[in-house]
């Protein structure tokens, strides 16, 4: 008995001892060069491990509003009608619906844009409803499994939760329909309503293009400390101040106006990029929403990125090593952030720029066309193939339903016309 | 107004006033109504009592008593909300203790309408620790800078910009060969200190090429650059600096000239930067040097009196200041030359009291060269470039560097094509009459009265009008000597 538990506690010590040392292991070689744990999965190639059915929609659901609204191309939510475009023609997808692993519905529910560009979610439960009643009908492979093998791209505020307001996206939880499905999606937040499990978490767009047409050459020296331009204060929406942001963009603007290390204001500046690639710390503090393109550009632009946003997932998360190249600071800590940022040592700052300066992870943040391997494109793909084989769960029994077709608001359940 | 009884959301404004006045009316008809709803719904009658009660607290507290209060109370959470809630209840009643009615309104209005937050979520994991809806903004008490903070974050700037020039700068540096002409003067030791000072911040290998005009005072020069710290080589030009400052330009330009033979006599490998001692040089211009191929050129900037004393007049816009340097097309390559365009008396002219110098058409500083182009036999040497000896021997004036070539059109335009200003002339001199003390030591007044015929003592200049105070203050006359 004695000698069973001395066994055994050896095996653990032993299990441990290995434990850490692989840990250390894996340390030094992310010290040594970018090519850690994170770089091998951003390596993946999804070619090969699954089979994409791309559905043909009628073009009153894709084509016909960006068509009508070219704007849909160049705001940060453009990452729906871009992953369209590249299914259609990457080798993963497959014209024969039997052999599919996965499914993609092709529509553009954020592509209904106001005057002034901000998208309208109000009728985009109506636009995926209709379409979904449409797949199940005509195909069979919706009821096979109300949708658990089916992916949607919803890169609104608050996903599939389709609205803006927070807390009328929370209250109206995520789409009954879209329940089973995959969601790929911008937003992530843990413990929210309006983050499922299984959901993949990808960047918001930010054209390459532009961003490629203001690249500075590397050495050209970083000056500015800590950058932020956006939006501090929300005047039309928030007067009073207490609700944008949960506080946290007035509380900066007002700690740290007078600051002479930090280089925060609400102007549009032409030289935006530019002075990106002359930061060494660009602050991307929640919005209305916790995710921004700030984000994508810091990492770009090499400037590291210093996300406050309590209990935000970031995109990617299992490949790209966020702890690793950003800096996370609560909110409730914005108060000490001079006091945080300039007590890192320098040894961390220096270590994560060189993994920022990876080009694989600028690569997998960004959405090239034509796209190339390693990018946001192909980490998505990556992200459904891990999830397979399907589980049990997955597929119904013949006659079995699952998702209550009349739940949610009524408006939801009008017919969509366009 | 039943429905406003009955719902449990805050009111965010007037709410003292509500409690206070409206209290009476909407009391009163609601206890009117409340008596028919009675009989109909008991949560309703329930609600309608919570809210009376409330009432009554609020009037003695002397602000709105939130019903959320007991919402929190009755509410599945833990004991931690009840701990919470009851911690914040005595900071009520401590914010009312002593203010008036107009600010404990206003701390109503934060307190009663936020409730605190739920606690950690260890025991609701289900739920979200952030919550959505009101939030408070947080201010420090002291939202000035700390100035070692921002000392460390210089220091954390000065690091990465090092860093950035270790990973993307010149790899191999190449090092770099000095020539300044010089001579002796008065403000011979502040130019070479000023010199010195940003050949000491070039951060790669140099060798300073100090040529100077023969003359009584050559000591100073060797002393000031055994103390540099640099490596230096003090070269000695066989003839003075002439007295007409007329000819000032030609022997520069020999003197220079006898560098570059030194130069290539003792096989000096590097990029020769010709720098006077009286220009300032920005930390870019070594970097630029290092790109250069066979022969670079930079854009300089010149600073004269002439533009000093039209701007005071006004007229700045009229003359820009004048920039030396390559002209490049708009496909970056070099198609003539941007010239400073001297006045018809070149060398110098009498500007109030002081002489000052102009610059000549073509200044030699603001061009660099490779060493090898003076070797008499180095592989690849372009065949533009004539022979060191050949250059001067005919007695022709040798005003520019461009002499040195056959074919100007090879030289290679730096600093952006020319675009960035990394030099700046300017020639600031003291009275030609003006005499000091050897290496600038001063000896105590007693002495100086003593030895008054000291070859290196001071002379008070003839044309100054005398001072009473002229004998016991050398230094005052030695200052008002002294003019730019």
């Amino acid at each position: 008995m004695e000698k069973g538990i001395w066994g055994f506690t050896i095996l653990i010590v032993c299990s441990l001892a290995s434990r850490t040392e692989g840990l250390g292991m894996d340390q030094n070689r992310q010290i040594l060069g970018f090519r850690g744990n994170a770089g091998d999965a951003l390596d993946d190639d999804p070619v090969g491990r699954l089979k994409v059915f791309v559905y043909e929609l009628p073009s009153k659901y894709n084509v016909d509003l960006v068509k009508r609204d070219p704007r849909c191309l160049t705001h940060m939510f453009a990452a729906e009608i871009f992953m369209h475009r590249f299914l259609l023609s990457s080798p993963v997808r497959t014209l024969d619906s039997e052999e599919a692993d996965w499914f993609y519905v092709p529509v553009y529910p954020t592509c209904d844009l106001t005057k002034d560009g901000l998208p309208l979610p109000f009728r985009s439960p109506r636009m995926m409803r209709s379409a979904i009643q449409l797949i199940a009908s005509e195909w069979p492979h919706w009821n096979k499994t109300e949708g658990a093998d089916h992916f949607f791209v919803v890169p609104h505020d608050f996903g599939a939760c389709f609205h803006y307001q927070e807390e009328t996206a929370v209250e109206r939880g995520i789409l009954p329909l879209l329940r089973r499905a995959t969601l790929v999606q911008t937003f992530g937040q843990k413990n929210h309503v309006c983050l499922k499990e299984g959901s993949i978490v990808i960047p918001p767009y930010a054209s390459p293009q532009r961003m490629h047409a203001h690249l500075l050459p590397p050495d050209i020296p970083r000056s500015i400390f800590i950058y932020f331009r956006g939006l501090l204060h929300d005047g039309m929406n928030d007067p009073e101040g207490c609700y944008y942001a949960r506080g946290a963009r007035a509380s900066l603007w007002l700690n740290f106006k007078n600051n002479p290390i930090f280089d925060i204001s609400t102007e549009h500046p032409s030289t935006y990029y530019e002075d990106m690639q002359r930061s060494i710390f660009c602050l991307c503090p929640l919005g209305w929403a916790p995710w921004s393109p700030r984000l994508v550009e810091a990492v770009v632009f090499g400037c590291i990125p210093v996300v406050i946003a309590d209990d935000i997932v970031l995109p990617f998360a299992d490949t790209i090593p966020w702890t690793d190249i950003a800096v996370f600071v609560a909110e409730k800590d914005i108060v000490r952030l001079d006091t945080i940022l300039t007590s890192m040592p320098t040894e961390i700052i220096l270590r994560k720029q060189r993994l920022l300066a990876n080009p694989l992870i600028k690569l997998a943040v960004s959405f090239p066309q034509p796209s190339r391997p390693g990018d946001a494109f192909h980490q998505i793909l990556n992200g459904l193939a891990r999830k397979l084989p399907h589980g049990s769960s997955v597929y119904l029994q013949p006659g079995q339903k699952v998702l209550n077709w009349t739940a949610g608001s009524v408006e939801d359940t009008y017919p969509w016309e366009k | 107004m039943k429905p406003s009884l009955l719902t449990s959301q805050p009111s965010r404004r007037g709410s003292h006033r509500q409690a206070d006045s409206g209290l009476g009316g909407e009391g009163g008809g609601g206890a009117a109504s409340a008596a028919e709803s009675v009989f109909r719904s008991p949560t309703a009658a329930f609600w309608i009592v919570i809210h009376g009660v409330c009432c009554v607290i609020s009037v003695f507290l002397g602000f709105r008593f939130s019903r959320v209060v007991f919402v929190l109370l009755f509410s599945p959470s833990s004991t931690t909300t009840i701990s919470s809630v009851f911690t914040s209840v005595p900071a009520l009643h401590a914010a009312v203790t002593n203010t008036t009615t107009t600010t404990t309104q206003m701390r109503a209005l934060v307190l009663a309408s936020s409730p605190p937050p739920p606690p950690e979520a260890e025991q609701n994991s289900m739920k979200s620790r952030v919550v959505v809806g009101r939030h408070g903004i947080r201010i420090r008490p002291w939202t000035h800078p700390d100035s070692e903070e921002t000392m460390r974050a210089h220091w954390i700037i000065e690091r990465v910009q090092r860093e950035q020039r270790l990973q993307h700068g010149v790899r191999s540096p190449r090092p770099l060969i000095v020539v300044t002409p010089t001579y002796a003067r008065t403000f011979q030791t502040l130019h070479l200190t000023g010199l010195l000072h940003s050949l000491l911040l070039v951060p790669f290998p140099l060798t300073w090429l100090v040529v100077e005009a023969a003359s009584s005072r050559s000591n100073d020069t060797a002393a000031f650059l055994a103390r540099s710290g640099l490596h230096f080589l003090h070269v000695p030009f066989p003839h003075p600096m002439p007295e007409d400052s007329r000819y000032w330009r030609t022997t520069e330009s020999r003197m220079r000239l006898h560098a570059l033979r030194v130069v290539r006599d003792r096989g000096m490998d590097g990029i020769v930067v010709f720098a006077d001692d009286s220009n300032v040089h920005s930390m870019e211009l070594f970097d630029e040097a290092q790109r250069v191929k066979w022969m670079g050129a930079i854009s300089m900037r010149i600073l004269t009196h002439i533009t000093g004393l039209s701007t005071s007049r006004g007229e700045d816009h009229k003359s820009p200041v004048p920039i030396q340097g390559p002209a490049c097309n708009s496909s970056g390559h070099l198609v003539g030359w941007h010239t400073y365009n001297p006045l018809p008396n070149t060398g110098a002219t009498f500007i109030g009291a002081g002489k000052t110098v102009l610059p000549a058409k073509m200044e030699w500083a603001g061009f660099m060269l490779n060493s090898r182009l003076l070797w008499r036999e180095a592989k690849e040497k372009p065949d533009w470039v004539r022979d060191l000896d050949e250059v001067g021997k005919k007695g022709e004036d040798i005003d520019s560097p461009l002499c040195l070539l056959e074919d100007a059109s090879f030289v290679e335009p730096l600093g952006n094509c020319g675009r960035k200003v990394l030099l700046w002339w300017l020639r600031a001199e003291a009275r030609y009459d003006s005499n000091f003390p050897t290496g600038w030591t001063l000896e105590p007044v007693l002495e100086a009265t003593a030895a008054a015929n000291h070859s290196a003592r001071i002379d008070a200049s003839p044309e100054l009008p005398s001072n009473s105070k002229l004998m016991a203050g050398n230094q005052d006359s030695r200052n008002n000597n002294i003019s730019t």
